[in-house]
């Protein structure tokens, strides 16, 4: 049972031993397999959205599968087949498809930090890196935590997305849309959620986040959908260099963990 | 094989290997505490723009669906009142449905 999982892999020092800034209330114990289960699920459904997309811009049901299968990244496969729809150029598509992958590199900075993997198991490990397993990884209050969402979201996500990009590749978006069922806010409020501790505790925090949200929204008319998103890593630019000390900054260096959390034998191995 | 598997086959492998990039970075460069304070700060950023963008806007328009933003507020007031994750994202995804089903929105 993956709560049983995640209730008996509490850290001795619960809470406390925080990758987040105090973030989560002490009567509340992290959920990293049961929350990565549910958010996988609810954005996985999506995927049959991607499938009907991709076929009625000309694709193959083949070509749909492997888009989701080895890109595994929404964004972009939609970016790709978007670009096919509108009868724009294949290389054009590409690229901005691959461009709007960027994002998951600045994501992939972070979390070699907190997951630190190792040698070759980098190889599997990197096809998971995207917005919503990074969102839940970070939200885990120590790196045992973190690593079971990390791999909990990302295989439920995985094959529930691919699923669904079948099932929606083959018909099965008629049978009822996503937003009837209100899985179109499931992302916004997910990542909301999932940055709400450290919104809460870090005046930074807050500034960086208005900022990316204000910078993506007022660019948003006029550059190619996807990109608004990655410019809100400027933000983040200018805030780490606006207070880059933060040594009570949120969610960070194996050296505090070390010193959060004595208990954890050997922080360096514990992921 | 047609140009249309080797731009699906281009954009899977150019998406994996950003993403492999990030990982494989060598962790001596997030010793410069502005890039360690970058790399922290940049999912508050993303997840933030992506959070107003999917919910206020379809493609390169604003599109305010009074049903979506309900959700989203509604997911503030359960965050607001300490509602665990799963229960925060139930409650959205509830809101805007129960508004499409009743023809409110």
């Amino acid at each position: 049972m993956p709560t049983q999982q995640a209730e008996s892999a509490r850290p001795p020092n619960g809470e406390s031993a925080g990758l987040g800034r105090g973030g989560r209330p002490a009567d509340r114990p992290p959920r990293p397999v049961r929350d990565g289960i549910g958010l996988g699920l609810a954005v996985g459904i999506s995927g049959v959205a991607f499938g009907a997309a991709a076929v009625s811009s000309g694709l193959t049901v083949w070509q749909a599968c492997v888009l989701s299968m080895l890109a595994f990244t929404g964004a972009s496969q939609f970016a790709l087949v978007g670009v096919i729809a509108g009868g724009g150029s294949l290389l054009a598509g590409t690229a901005g498809a691959i461009l709007l992958g960027s994002r998951n590199t600045l994501y992939g900075l972070r979390l070699a930090e907190v997951l630190r993997p190792r040698g070759l198991f980098r190889v599997p490990a990197a096809l998971a890196v995207i917005d919503e397993t990074t969102a839940i990884t970070l939200a885990q209050p120590d790196p045992a935590a973190a690593k079971k969402a990390f791999t909990a979201t990302f295989w439920c996500l995985y094959v529930t997305w691919n699923l669904a990009t079948l099932g929606g590749a083959l018909g099965a978006g008629r049978i009822g849309s996503p937003q009837a069922f209100g899985l179109d806010v499931v992302g916004p409020a997910a990542f909301l959620a999932l940055i709400w501790p450290r919104l809460k505790t870090g005046r930074t925090e807050r500034l960086v986040a208005l900022a990316g949200v204000a910078l993506a929204l007022a660019t948003t008319s006029v550059l190619p959908v996807g990109v608004p998103v990655i410019l809100a890593a400027t933000a983040a630019l200018a805030g780490a260099l606006a207070a880059p000390g933060a040594q009570d900054s949120p969610a960070s260096a194996s050296s505090r963990r070390a010193a959060a959390a004595p208990n954890d034998s050997s922080p360096g191995d514990a992921i | 094989m047609t140009a249309t598997w080797i731009a699906v086959l281009a954009t899977a492998a150019g998406c994996y290997a950003l993403k492999l990039a990030g990982l494989t970075v060598p962790q001596r460069i997030l010793a410069d505490a502005r890039m360690r304070r970058f790399a922290e700060l940049v999912p508050v950023a993303l997840l933030a723009a992506l959070s107003a963008v999917q919910t206020v806007t379809n493609g390169q328009a604003f599109d305010l669906d009074p049903a979506r933003l309900a959700g989203l507020g509604a997911a503030v007031v359960a965050l607001v009142l300490r509602a665990p994750f799963l229960a925060v994202i139930v409650v959205a995804a509830a809101t805007a449905a129960i508004l499409r089903a009743t023809g409110i929105s």
